[in-house]
């Protein structure tokens, strides 16, 4: 595959369609600046300020955006937010629909057909597959990113950490618990 | 194309969802290039992103069921070079120009990559008022159509509740084929697990799509 992929760049660096030095700057930003680093940084913001939560889950898109990004979160981002009573869960069955600029690359197992087929049928049996395991009464909500909206799961402030500053509470969020297969750490000692 | 091993929601048999720890942002490098060229080729204008979407259901879905989701988009972007007459086989093969090349909109230089990672915008000026609002009980229409669309099969025939509304946005329908983007309004449309999945379904189960009004109809 890579001379496959190395002839194709080549053919359309040659015809002049693309810049491969432009090329080099997009891998750069996906391998080092957009990741799920900044979704962490929206939800401990989320957790720390009760203002910017509310406008948050008003319009995600606004909000992300007045945290002044490097990369810029585009429109139609909705933040959705977990409790007791309902936990969120994020999927695209058409194809692999992500939130990139909060996330960064969608994981392999986000993209396989394991999940995009189950999620939406048995999503208690891929949680456990997660290894996360929700009360019996606890709604499940799964949405299906079939438009170019873009979902973004807002999980609890996990327990002892009280306290904590947003520096410190963006570390314990996870990947995983802002699309809603997993939870975010706990601090150390709790 | 619409009715293809893509649309994979509900399905059976795939198996377990295997998390990998720690997993990197590529697991090789043309990875990485494969995507890039896909960015750099869409801001070209040379195609949309339905018709991106659209040449990579059309793979057979022996091939599209096996190969990996950076082949899927190579073999994507080939589909859509050849289709709109960009290179042809042959150069592709050898990996070298020998025609001349198309004339294209606009071409993604260093300068400008900083702003193209920033998400396009879809939303569009309304042609007429939205038909439905939140609360209004809508049925997914039951419709197969032979080029793409946004939706799923499992919520096809089935009714839901109109959650949320999303305004005007490109109609994929329509922008995959080259008709233009045809705004239509998009809703979030609730269903109840059972609705989907039948009466033995988890009742604590809901599950959404985003759909155009297009797709719905009063239930």
């Amino acid at each position: 595959m890579q001379l496959r992929v190395r002839a194709l760049e080549t053919v359309l660096a040659e015809k002049g369609y693309i810049d491969p030095a432009a090329l080099d700057l997009i891998v750069e930003a996906y391998e080092t600046r957009i990741g799920p680093q900044n979704g962490a940084r929206v939800v401990a913001k989320a957790w720390t300020d009760a203002d910017f939560k509310r406008r948050l889950l008003a319009d995600g898109s606004a909000a992300v955006s007045s945290l002044g990004y490097e990369s810029r979160v585009g429109d139609h981002l909705v933040v959705v937010e977990n409790s007791e009573r309902l936990h969120n869960m994020v999927v695209c069955t058409l194809c692999s629909c992500y939130p990139w600029e909060v996330l960064g690359l969608p994981p392999i197992w986000y993209k396989s057909a394991p999940y995009r087929s189950r999620a939406v049928k048995d999503p208690r049996g891929v949680l456990r597959d997660f290894g996360v395991n929700l009360p019996a009464s606890t709604e499940i909500r799964v949405w299906d990113s079939t438009a170019e909206t873009r979902y973004l799961v807002l999980p609890m402030r996990p327990g002892g950490t009280a306290g904590l500053s947003e520096e410190k509470l963006a570390a314990l969020v996870t990947r995983d618990s802002m699309i809603g297969t997993g939870f975010p750490k706990r601090p150390e000692g709790a | 194309m619409t009715d293809s091993v893509h649309d994979m929601g509900g399905m059976d048999g795939f198996g377990k969802v295997e998390p990998e720890a720690d997993e990197p942002p590529f697991h090789h490098q043309w990875e990485g290039r494969v995507l890039a060229m896909a960015r750099a080729m869409g801001y070209t204008g040379a195609w949309n992103i339905d018709m991106s979407r659209a040449a990579q259901e059309m793979l057979r879905p022996d091939v599209y069921l096996t190969v990996s989701y950076y082949k899927r988009w190579a073999l994507g972007m080939e589909r859509n070079l050849l289709k709109h007459h960009l290179a042809d086989p042959d150069e592709i093969a050898a990996g070298r120009a020998r025609t001349p090349a198309k004339p294209l909109k606009r071409k993604l230089t260093p300068d400008k990559v900083e702003a193209s990672l920033t998400r396009g915008s879809y939303g569009r000026e309304p042609p007429a008022p939205a038909r439905f609002k939140p609360g209004d009980c809508v049925r997914a229409k039951n419709i197969h159509p032979a080029t793409h669309t946004r939706l799923p099969r499992y919520v096809r025939g089935r009714v839901g509740t109109v959650e949320l509304v999303h305004g005007c946005h490109v109609f994929p329908d329509a922008a995959a084929i080259g008709q233009g983007e045809n705004p239509q309004w998009l809703y979030t449309v609730v269903f109840d697990g059972r609705e989907l999945w039948g009466a033995e379904a988890d009742p604590t189960i809901k599950v959404s799509v985003d759909a155009f009004e297009p797709y719905l109809e009063t239930a």
